[in-house]
């Protein structure tokens, strides 16, 4: 039923009083958070610092711009709708295509354009944010996933967790929807976790629900199959994010496009510790590794040295 | 200094400043940690307000004497800025403000101690009536004089003595279906049930008096003085309660005021009002035996919570309590990894239940956060913005509430009426937290939400309600510096929560 404390620890598990006290809260100074949990300043940000994001196409900022949105759509036929403040995936609007006068959602359902109008509006008057606080929508180009990943993921963008810690690619993992999960990567609502060799990209194991799987649960593709393309340009673009926002210890969630490649989606600086499971392995140790580098490496001197270091095959 | 060695410093210099007070008290005042044999001391505080009219003020109250059965322990004056003294007259001992030039509201604070000490006072026998002025019938008006003349009469048929003629007199008076007589005289006599009893009494000589009094029981506050009647029958006085009858002097009435006078006369002042208080605490009878000298000689106990005024006490038993429960909210996050609804309001909830009594508490909760989620999922679909929805939410649980009072108040289940407790705010907001988290995560993580925020509430409730610590709490309240020292160094925990054990324990197979 329990597990042995003193194993844990000795296998270098990082728990969650362990995470906040010296990870979260020594290394993310708190004046930096805006930057991350508003991702429209993430966007600027990161673009500005030349790396690859989903492009932004239009920001919605008050209400009354709302009844122009017929012709902020005109020219777009697939697009994402999200609040800059939103957690967990709320808010969130997929649209794949236009037919006449209506948007397909990515699962096939049909909406009306004040259907969006009212979306919209809920984001404005800060129904996704925290505390509620009035937010900003912005909508982005629809990222083209790569067709690598077609066969582990049900109706949902698979998206590439990096744990950077001080600037070093740790840890990583592949999130993969599911049925369950409603087509969302979150662990805990029965996303498909997938461990990534720092070394390879190969997977390594999987779990759902913090128990082993080997296949998807809805493709039944093997994930033992799995290998990520780009891996280093990956590791590259997600250790880059620590110049960028000063956090020590951020999650930063990567997708692949088919045509632009690697690119930023999201910054965490909170990131969970279900990747541990996923890649049967304590973070902590690998962190102590970390800590006894030098402090002012390049990026690429981090990137590998992690994947020197950090491989498991 | 490391962040580490700074909260070692922290936390072992509050810990070691609250054991030593404690054991200060403990060792070298001698008051007992643990509680063991006690008597309950009752703190009768009287607060008189008034509103100064830039005149000269004279206040004067009426002061309780030594009564048979209880002792006084001693007495408290708090008014800034009055003279004060006390000065005997012919109905009793009475306490007198006095101040030139009163401007603007003032309160006045007297508070007496008094425990309750059967045989070992004996009062100054015999309690000599004073003077009664001779009242007759005649002095009734001529249409009620035949009518009073009938009732006593027939009163006089059925009673053997003075004490059954008095009980009679005052069972005709509160019968269901008083008689023509009665219901005559109260309605012409001009005056009160009191005042005609008592007037009838003195038609037929009998020595009588009006007396103020409490009766010593819970902790109460803003309670007004329970009026009663005494009757001499030659020997002694009869108290007799003008609801109930004859009474056998009930151990616990402590009578406030004898004679005719009003409790309080102000003069120079408008809208004056007194209020009394009552406050319960355990006392060994060893620390009642030397309490006056402690406090002359410990300085310590001068500046401790039994110095406020009586109502304020009862205030802070409860927020003495909060830490507690605060620690075992702290305990059941950091190290059991319990997921709660709301940081606090856990806390909140078992203070409510210390009211509700516990069973009646939980059933309550469930059926108003249950309610309050299926009408907040019709609101969810109004689509509302967040204010008015809580806003919304807020008044469905007053109504749920208040359906949830009437209802059982009919059915006569007294429990439910005490549902006014529960912080009704808070409910609202676990309400929306939920349902938010129902659409969102799904029933599931409710539940474990839900359930975590009662198993933490239940504990923070055996922990507030069990007697030791809500002795420690109020007796030793340096004892917080130790509370907030542990909290400190939990919170640097950087250990397995339980929950984690549990989580991970596919990584050690």
């Amino acid at each position: 039923m329990f597990a042995n404390p003193f194993k844990l620890k000795k296998l270098g598990i990082l728990g969650m009083n362990k995470r906040n006290i010296h990870y979260i809260g020594a290394q993310n100074d708190r004046k930096y958070y805006p930057l991350v949990d508003n991702k429209l300043k993430t966007k600027v940000v990161a673009q500005n610092a030349g790396i690859s994001v989903p492009k932004l196409l239009v920001t919605i900022e008050h209400q009354s711009q709302l009844r122009n949105l017929k012709d902020m759509l005109a020219s777009l036929d697939k697009f994402v709708l999200k609040p800059a403040q939103g957690s967990g995936g709320k808010g969130i609007l997929v649209i794949i295509k236009r037919e006449g006068d209506e948007f397909i959602k990515a699962n096939g359902q049909r909406l009306q354009l004040r259907d969006i109008q009212r979306d919209i509006s809920n984001i404005l008057s800060g129904l996704y944010s925290l505390g509620g606080k009035p937010d900003v929508a912005m909508i982005e180009t629809l990222v083209e996933f790569d067709p690598i990943f077609e066969r582990y993921s049900y109706e949902g963008v698979p998206d590439i967790r990096v744990i950077v810690y001080k600037g070093f690619p740790t840890m990583a993992m592949l999130r993969c929807s599911t049925s369950e999960s409603d087509g969302k990567a979150n662990l805990h609502q029965g996303a498909v976790g997938v461990g990534i060799d720092m070394k390879s990209g190969k997977s390594l194991f999987s779990v759902q629900h913090g128990m082993p799987v080997t296949h998807h649960p809805d493709t039944k593709y093997d994930f033992s199959e799995l290998e990520i393309p780009y891996w280093e340009k990956i590791l590259t673009l997600a250790a880059s994010c620590y110049e960028v926002t000063h956090l020590g210890y951020l999650g930063v969630d990567i997708v692949l496009d088919k045509n632009l490649g690697p690119l930023i989606l999201e910054l965490n600086a909170r990131p969970g510790l279900a990747i541990q499971i996923a890649n049967r392995t304590g973070a902590v140790k690998r962190y102590d590794v970390i800590d006894k580098q030098p402090a002012n490496l390049s990026v690429t001197q981090r990137v590998k040295f992690s994947m020197n270091h950090f491989g498991m095959q | 200094m490391s962040r580490r060695f700074q909260v070692l410093l922290i936390t072992f210099s509050l810990a070691f400043t609250g054991f030593f007070i404690v054991w200060y008290k403990v060792g070298v005042l001698g008051i007992p940690f643990l509680p063991h044999e006690k008597r309950s001391v009752y703190k009768i505080g009287a607060e008189i307000s008034f509103e100064g009219k830039n005149k000269p003020v004279l206040v004067s109250m009426a002061l309780p004497e030594p009564q048979e059965g209880i002792q006084i322990l001693s007495e408290d004056v708090a008014s800034s800025g009055f003279g004060y003294t006390e000065a005997q007259t012919e109905t009793g001992k009475r306490a007198e403000w006095s101040k030139r030039n009163v401007v603007g509201p003032q309160i006045l604070y007297y508070s007496i101690e008094v425990f309750m000490e059967p045989g070992e006072y004996k009062p100054k026998l015999p309690l000599l009536p004073y003077e009664q002025k001779v009242e007759t019938l005649s002095d009734l008006p001529d249409t009620l004089r035949n009518t009073a003349k009938n009732l006593l009469d027939d009163v006089r048929l059925r009673s053997a003595d003075i004490h059954s003629f008095a009980a009679q007199l005052i069972n005709d008076f509160n019968a269901k279906e008083p008689s023509q007589a009665v219901k005559i005289l109260l309605a012409q006599g001009g005056e009160n049930k009191f005042e005609i009893i008592s007037r009838l009494l003195r038609y037929r000589k009998i020595l009588v008096r009006k007396i103020h009094g409490l009766y010593l029981e819970s902790e109460r506050r803003n309670i007004a003085l329970t009026p009663m009647l005494e009757v001499y029958d030659g020997k002694k006085w009869q108290l007799y309660d003008l609801k109930k009858g004859k009474v056998t002097r009930d151990k616990n009435f402590f009578i406030w005021q004898h004679g005719g006078d009003s409790v309080i006369e102000v003069t120079g002042a408008t809208k004056s009002h007194i209020s009394f208080s009552l406050n319960e605490r355990q006392v060994p009878v060893e620390y009642l035996l030397e309490k006056q000298e402690l406090i002359k000689k410990a300085a310590i106990l001068d500046f401790s919570l039994f110095s406020l005024p009586v109502s304020e006490q009862n205030a802070y038993r409860h927020i003495l309590l909060v830490p507690f429960g605060a620690l075992v909210v702290v305990l059941l996050r950091i190290i059991g990894g319990l997921r709660t609804s709301g940081t606090f309001m856990p806390v909140l909830i078992a203070l409510a239940f210390m009211e509700t009594t516990l069973f009646a508490g939980l059933i309550m909760f469930i059926l108003i956060v249950g309610t309050g989620l299926v009408i907040r999922s019709y609101l969810s679909s109004l689509n509302l913005l967040l204010v008015a929805r809580i806003s919304a939410v807020m008044i469905v649980v007053i109504m749920i509430m208040s359906f949830m009072s009437i209802l059982s108040f009919k059915l006569g289940i007294k429990e439910v009426l005490t549902v006014t407790f529960f912080p009704m705010i808070i409910l609202a907001w676990t309400i929306e937290r939920m349902s938010i988290l129902w659409e969102e995560e799904g029933a599931k993580e409710v539940f474990i939400q839900g359930g975590g925020s009662l198993i933490v509430a239940v504990f923070a409730y055996f922990a507030m309600t069990y007697p030791f610590v809500s002795h420690i709490a109020f007796n030793f309240p340096e004892l917080l510096l130790v509370v907030l020292a542990v909290i400190i160094m939990l919170g640097r925990y950087s250990g397995y929560r339980i929950s984690e054990l549990i989580r991970f324990r596919s990584m050690v197979d």
